[in-house]
């Protein structure tokens, strides 16, 4: 009897330990598996420079999260100089403290495209963030610039309305950086659906506020009813509002830019008046993209350059009246979160 | 003697082709262009260069000392991008235009100090400055490329101020071509400059001060660079370090070669830049008007130098008398 009674009761023991031991969470392989294939990898970002909002925004979520699985992240400042981006390139692919994911905001369409292909033989993964470049990254992260203008353009038309001039005015980057080109693109893909509007003038800024509101003054110039103006960048939107504003036509020209949403640049803008819309770009989301991309490779085990994805952030339109508290990122809350650690 | 020089052909030279070739175009586009004319695109073309314009007067005084300054751009940018740092970070008005002032009168005299006293020369010790200057203040003083103006600053003010609809950088341009061609033409230091950038060891030789008067030069230059970046600031609102990497001071450099200030020094005066930045200003607002792509803009503007040059060293060969010693 003694003898059954026991072996009931470890029969029960058994049985209730084999059905509770899978619920553990101390078992489960996922978190060892992703502390194995991401312990000390070393995560580079080469932005454009490191002294504009999009780059010092993508750097404080990306090192946040690096950081937290234990990774090394490092950024290097090329500060708009092309060939300073390229040595940065070549100088993390050759040294001992390789990276394993690099990521990239490319200048222009074809300036990296062979370091990022020694990149990838070498065995870093390569991610284009912002600018798309003439080279299969493994993943490209960022705006789809070609519907990104399309939006620009709808709200410059609703900007304008159908009873005005239908006259509008663009301020282009330049000829050669990609962002600028589909820009362009999608901007004409909308307007020739809407034949009634017309582009009147599309000089280029350089990307420079001096010559934004130099080229600008002169469009007002040559046509003072134009009705919307689109600004390739609110880096250099800021001249062509100063133009704007010095021909007296506040209100009365729609400017419409792209930026990464910072409250300085875009939202305080737009909630004052001086930019009638712009196309932000959701940058705790575009990092969390890159985040997850990142995380997603270096497990993945696939060999550099086999992966090719396009992870296109969400766009939108913004203007005054959908303005919120929160549709933008505050780059001096971000500052002072980084110094207060 | 034709004091300008472009009347008579044998005395023909790069400021009196340089003038010719801006009547032309202002003509051209006058009759070709609907509303170049027009009093407010005027207004525009001498404010589009008037920034461009104060920073060459600068240049223009250090270069007919025979010297040349290549960190002008850094300084303009640089200080007032620091000023409106200080601004934003709460620090008092006076105070931060006093370390500012401060700051720019160091990096003037560190630049005079360096050429007149050290002997190294102007190209090499500005390059170096001007590369401190912005390595320095960008990455030790200011956060980010651009630093805003703050709200209801006098700087904000400054840009929103218009006499007879004019702005004001086009009167602050005119004073300081006004006081620049005073201290030139009438002052003895000024005339000094002309006697020290043509010859400067018989300059020393006859007791002119020649090393002090260099320094004066270099704080001089960076002082205007100060007063064109406020002037910049206040016009957008906002300063873009940026500024520095792109080709404002090859531009600079060149309204004030392409005027006619020779880069060898002794030659050229104010009204050199006058011409070159009119036909700058001219050239770029045409273009603007017909829409001409950026890429062509430059061609243009490159061809346009390079004629001037060419046709400048047909009529004026240089020869053993005119070619000097430190000519770039």
């Amino acid at each position: 009897m003694r003898l059954i009674k026991t072996l009931m009761a470890a029969a029960t023991a058994l049985a209730v330990t084999a059905f509770v031991v899978p619920t553990f969470a101390a078992d489960d392989p996922g978190p060892a598996a992703y502390a194995q294939a991401l312990k000390g990898k070393r995560v580079m970002l080469v932005p454009l420079a490191m002294g504009f909002d999009l780059a010092q925004g993508w750097a404080h979520y990306l090192k946040k999260e690096v950081e937290a699985w234990g990774g090394t992240f490092e950024t290097r400042d090329p500060n708009w100089v092309v060939d300073a981006g390229a040595q940065a390139i070549t100088d993390a692919i050759s040294s001992d403290t390789r990276p394993d994911v690099l990521i990239i905001h490319a200048p222009d369409l074809n300036s990296y495209s062979k370091l990022m292909k020694k990149a990838q033989a070498a065995g870093t993964y390569v991610l284009l963030v912002d600018n798309p470049a003439n080279f299969p990254a493994d993943a490209f992260v960022g705006s789809d610039w070609d519907r990104l203008g399309q939006l620009e353009a709808e709200a410059a038309i609703k900007g304008c309305g159908e009873n005005s001039s239908k006259k509008i005015g663009l301020v282009q980057g330049d000829q050669a950086n990609s962002s600028s080109l589909y820009q362009y693109a999608g901007i004409m893909k909308v307007l020739d659906k809407h034949p009634d509007f017309k582009v009147v003038a599309k000089p280029d800024s350089n990307w420079d506020a001096t010559t934004s509101r130099n080229v600008t003054t002169t469009m007002l110039q040559q046509n003072p009813d134009i009705c919307s103006i689109i600004d390739f960048w609110d880096g250099d939107a800021t001249g062509a509002s100063a133009a704007i504003r010095d021909a007296k036509l506040d209100g009365k020209v729609f400017l419409v830019t792209t930026g990464g949403g910072e409250k300085t640049a875009d939202c305080d803008k737009l909630a004052d008046g001086t930019y009638g819309a712009v196309v932000m770009t959701d940058l705790a989301r575009q990092s969390g993209d890159m985040n997850a991309i990142i995380k997603f490779l270096l497990q993945s085990g696939q060999p550099a350059g086999t992966s090719h994805t396009y992870i296109y952030t969400l766009e939108k339109a913004t203007t005054k009246a959908d303005l919120k508290p929160d549709s933008c990122w505050d780059l001096k809350a971000l500052q002072a979160e980084a110094t207060a650690k | 003697m034709n004091a300008i020089g472009w009347l008579n052909p044998r005395s023909l030279n790069q400021e009196g082709i340089v003038f010719a070739i801006a009547v032309m175009l202002f003509v051209a586009a006058a009759i070709g262009l609907p509303g170049f004319i027009d009093p407010n695109n005027l207004v525009a073309i001498v404010r589009s260069v008037s920034v461009l314009g104060i920073l060459a007067l600068g240049m223009a005084v250090v270069i007919i000392g025979r010297g040349i300054d290549l960190s002008a751009v850094a300084i303009m940018a640089m200080s007032v991008a620091w000023y409106l740092q200080l601004l934003n970070t709460g620090t008092s008005d006076g105070v931060a235009f006093a370390y500012v002032l401060a700051g720019v009168l160091a990096i003037g005299l560190l630049n005079g100090f360096l050429v007149a006293y050290a002997d190294v020369p102007a190209i090499f010790v500005t390059l170096a400055t001007g590369s401190f200057v912005f390595g320095y203040v960008r990455s030790q003083l200011i956060t980010q490329d651009a630093v805003p103006v703050p709200q209801g600053h006098w700087v904000e003010l400054l840009g929103g101020l218009r006499f007879l609809d004019i702005p004001i950088e086009v009167f602050v341009f005119a004073g300081l071509a006004f006081l620049f061609f005073l201290f030139l033409r009438f002052t003895k230091w000024g005339r000094y400059i002309y006697f020290a950038g043509d010859n400067p060891v018989a300059a020393r030789n006859i007791g002119i001060p020649v090393r002090p008067m260099l320094v004066l030069r270099y704080v001089l230059s960076a002082f205007v660079a100060l007063i064109a970046g406020l002037l910049t600031a206040a016009s957008l609102h906002s300063i873009n370090t940026r500024v520095v990497n792109s080709t404002l001071l090859y531009d600079i450099v060149l309204v004030a070669v392409i005027g006619g200030i020779g880069l060898s020094g002794g030659r050229g005066g104010v009204r050199n830049v006058l011409v070159g930045a009119a036909l700058i200003g001219i050239l770029l607002n045409a273009m603007t008007i017909i829409d001409i792509p950026l890429l062509y803009q430059n061609l243009i503007k490159a061809a346009i130098l390079l004629g001037a040059i060419i046709v400048d060293g047909i009529i004026n060969p240089r020869d053993e008398q005119t070619a000097q010693q430190g000519d770039i």
